[in-house]
């Protein structure tokens, strides 16, 4: 199905909700949306029949799963997987993005091409092309948008966002975690990564649920997740960033990101090897901290 | 660390609309957002409500007419009109997602099409049909022990409260704010909420249910003040009985001292009541306000009786005593020292009783919401928020809420209020800020919307939404099998 500018390519299967776009000539448009429709036929059983495996803690030093979209899943959250819980699912949404992308562009000459997924985006430039990239400093408060131009000769060719405001829940208390990387899978499980330690363990403040009494089949088990985070001190805030940003600079001392933001209780805090290209912010220093106006 | 112990009962049910097959608790939606548990049914949740649907699943309209004169028709074909609630506030994820990239907008891939407003400035506006006294004009309302607002003045038949506002979800301490948006969100979702009334009444508040004072449900609101009720009802009660008061806080009525009584040459009967005369038959103050009979505290309606005339008074003598509700009930008669005697109540009387209580209508909370929209809500809609503004107050721009209608105030801002029960259920939200978010929708001719600067990319026809892998349903309808791309 298209939305109303017939450019866009809507595809939903159960939890998966993808926005494309392709950009080329029209017989290469044509046929990358018809690829993109041929591979997410299907896509979601094939998934589904490797869940439980799915859903248990990763192994980073080997795979029993099947499917190519499943693996890659693996692939991204392995390098995770040493240090911390995780599961092939916190990379879901960016591999079945990227995938649905392979599929475009194995079949098509594309100049720009993107695939979302809920906020998880796999995205292809040609050279010369960029893409410019909104995001919103609070999901809650629209209006507030930043913009970062991501470019041809940039590594990154994935963005995702993590946080205690979106489907799936967190460990963290970030209102959102974005993070560029080579693909959308790595982003996703970094972003959740990242997200999970913008914390402050034991606050009074925080509410937070076995996860399993939310979702009986999260695979997230008894683990704590957040529900809730009261009133914190401007220091307070400064300090689960910082625990957040120290996780995201070590990732990419590690190579595994290529940049990410860190946004709590208005605050932003930016990790990147060079300052992100922020058009919409004068001071776009790296690991600045910024205040956002809450209008 | 606190601990959330909103856990459920053991009964939660097995998704089937899609391969992930959630097992979903009561109250909680799956993987999906999409589908949730509803009371042990599996429903769908993305309440996007297209009209034409709501009416083939036999559900409740919102009227809403779009322009021109009414043709009779409930439904306008092909009129569909799609509301805001859970569209939140960035396409396309229900739960908005903060990154998205779509087509090229003045060099900015990005969607924003704000549709669910975020009011700090919001409060409701309650009237509670009852005579009984809830407590003193602007003294504090309470909702667990925090000031959320203030009793104002008294209407017809009903006491009303002034709640929420900037002053109380804001102004105050962290938990003022909080507890009042708790209690405006559950006031404007149509849920109880129990508030207490600086020495006034304890009350159970929810729109479109009768309000519960003191524990006791309200039935029914007043058939008019005790004075008109002696009017309404003179003729039926002429005839059968001597004299009839009608018990009110306001103004009491007496037939045979009444105008309407004198026009039916009803004698005199030596009654001498309590209270200050306002004009012949009509009394003020005739006891201190209360829950008693007729918005009075008193429970023996002959407390505001003086003793009986001799002069004009009989032993034999019989007397009505009724409130303005027909809830409460006496029938006396004059022993021979002219001593009012409690006597079982004679058929046609007490239909009389019975005829009053039919004409009362049923008490009711209802609530009004009131919010402004504010200027990041608007710029969410126009490149230039004052004409959107200009646009409401020129009357091209139509503004709904959820689909229903609003009365918009004159004067500067947007601000607005609505009958929160025509709004489907779950209409209202929070942001922890505090400040609810509430579904807002501005409807005007796509050419004005051009010409306010509206973000004309985002412009989606209906039929995009018509679309079945879209359509959404109310929560309270049984699910459709769910349709896969």
């Amino acid at each position: 199905m298209y939305l109303a500018d017939s450019k866009r390519l809507h595809l939903q299967d159960g939890p998966i909700d993808l926005i494309v776009e392709a950009q080329g000539s029209e017989s290469n448009v044509r046929a990358a949306y018809d690829a993109a429709v041929r591979r997410f036929t299907g896509l979601l059983d094939e998934l589904c029949e490797e869940l439980p495996l799915l859903r248990q803690a990763a192994d980073p030093a080997r795979c029993l799963l099947q499917g190519t979209v499943a693996r890659r899943m693996h692939e991204a959250v392995a390098p995770f997987a040493v240090d911390h819980f995780i599961t092939p699912m916190a990379a879901v949404a960016g591999a079945v993005a990227e995938e649905i992308l392979g599929a475009m562009l194995h079949k098509a000459q594309l100049e720009r091409a993107y695939v979302n997924n809920g906020g998880d985006i796999a995205l292809h430039l040609a050279d010369g092309e960029r893409f410019t990239v909104g995001l919103a400093d609070r999901p809650d408060a629209p209006g507030l948008m930043r913009t970062m131009i991501i470019h041809a000769d940039d590594p990154a060719r994935g963005v995702a966002t993590s946080g205690r405001h979106g489907r799936s829940f967190s460990l963290g208390i970030a209102d959102a975690v974005t993070v560029l990387a080579r693909t959308a899978s790595q982003a996703d499980a970094a972003a959740t990564i990242i997200a999970n330690a913008v914390d402050l363990p034991g606050h009074p403040a925080i509410l937070r649920c076995p996860a399993h009494d939310l979702q009986p089949d999260s695979d997230l088990g008894a683990r704590l997740v957040t529900r809730g985070v009261g009133e914190l001190s401007g220091c307070e805030v400064e300090d689960a960033l910082e625990a957040g940003a120290d996780s995201a600079r070590k990732l990419l001392a590690a190579g595994l990101i290529d940049g990410a933001a860190l946004r709590l209780h208005g605050e932003m805090i930016t990790v990147a090897a060079r300052a992100l290209e922020m058009p919409g912010s004068e001071t776009a220093v790296q690991s600045a901290m910024e205040s956002a106006m809450h209008a | 660390m606190l601990t959330d112990t909103t856990t459920a009962a053991d009964d939660k049910i097995r998704c089937d609309a899609c391969p992930v097959m959630c097992y979903i608790k009561p109250g909680a939606a799956g993987a999906c957002d999409r589908y949730a548990n509803h009371n042990g049914e599996l429903v769908r949740v993305d309440p996007h409500i297209v009209l034409e649907r709501t009416v083939s699943h036999g559900g409740r309209l919102v009227p809403f007419q779009a322009g021109g004169d009414w043709d009779g028709k409930i439904v306008k074909e092909p009129d569909v009109f799609v509301t805001a609630i859970g569209a939140g506030t960035t396409y396309p994820d229900y739960k908005p997602a903060p990154f998205i990239v779509s087509s090229v907008i003045d060099g900015v891939d990005m969607v924003t099409v704000v549709t669910e407003g975020i009011f700090s400035y919001c409060g409701v506006k309650v009237k509670i049909d009852t005579d009984r006294y809830l407590g003193p004009e602007a003294a504090t309302v309470r909702a667990q022990g925090e000031a959320i607002g203030h009793v104002t003045t008294g209407e017809y038949g009903s006491q009303m409260l002034s709640l929420g506002g900037v002053h109380h979800l804001t102004g105050g301490s962290k938990k003022e704010g909080r507890v009042t948006c708790d209690a405006l969100m559950d006031l404007s979702n149509c849920k109880p909420v129990e508030l207490t009334i600086d020495g006034g009444a304890t009350l159970v508040v929810q729109a479109g249910y009768p309000p519960i004072v003191n524990g006791v449900a309200e039935e029914r609101m007043r058939v008019g003040c005790g004075s008109a009720t002696i009017g309404m009802f003179a003729k039926q009660w002429h005839g059968k009985v001597d004299e009839v008061v009608v018990v009110d806080d306001h103004i009491t009525g007496v037939l045979s001292e009444h105008q309407a009584g004198k026009l039916l040459d009803i004698p005199d009967t030596g009654i001498k009541m309590k209270g200050r005369r306002s004009t012949p038959g009509r009394y003020f103050q005739v006891a201190e306000p209360g829950t008693g009979w007729g918005g009075t505290k008193i429970s023996d309606p002959l407390s505001v009786l003086g003793p009986f005339d001799p002069k004009k008074s009989r032993p034999g003598m019989t007397m009505l005593m009724v409130s303005t509700t027909g809830e409460h009930a006496a029938y006396y008669e004059l022993d021979e020292s002219l001593k009012p005697i409690e006597k079982p109540m004679p058929a046609d009387l007490r239909h009389s009783v019975e005829r009053i209580q039919e004409n009362c209508e049923p008490a009711l909370c209802t609530v009004l919401f009131m919010g402004g929209a504010g200027g990041s809500l608007r710029a969410g809609v126009t490149d230039n928020p004052v004409r959107l503004t200009r646009s409401v107050k020129d009357a091209l721009t139509r503004v709904t809420s959820g689909g229903a209608p609003v009365y918009v105030w004159p004067g500067g801002g947007i601000t607005f209020m609505v009958d929160v029960t025509r709004l489907p259920a779950g209409a209202f939200g929070y942001v922890p800020t505090p400040a609810l978010v509430a579904p807002i929708e501005f409807t005007l001719r796509l050419s004005d919307y051009a010409a306010l600067g509206g973000h004309m990319d985002y412009v989606r026809p209906l039929a995009s939404l018509k679309d079945n892998t879209e359509i959404r349903q109310m929560p309270s309808q049984p699910s459709a099998p769910g349709q896969r791309a």
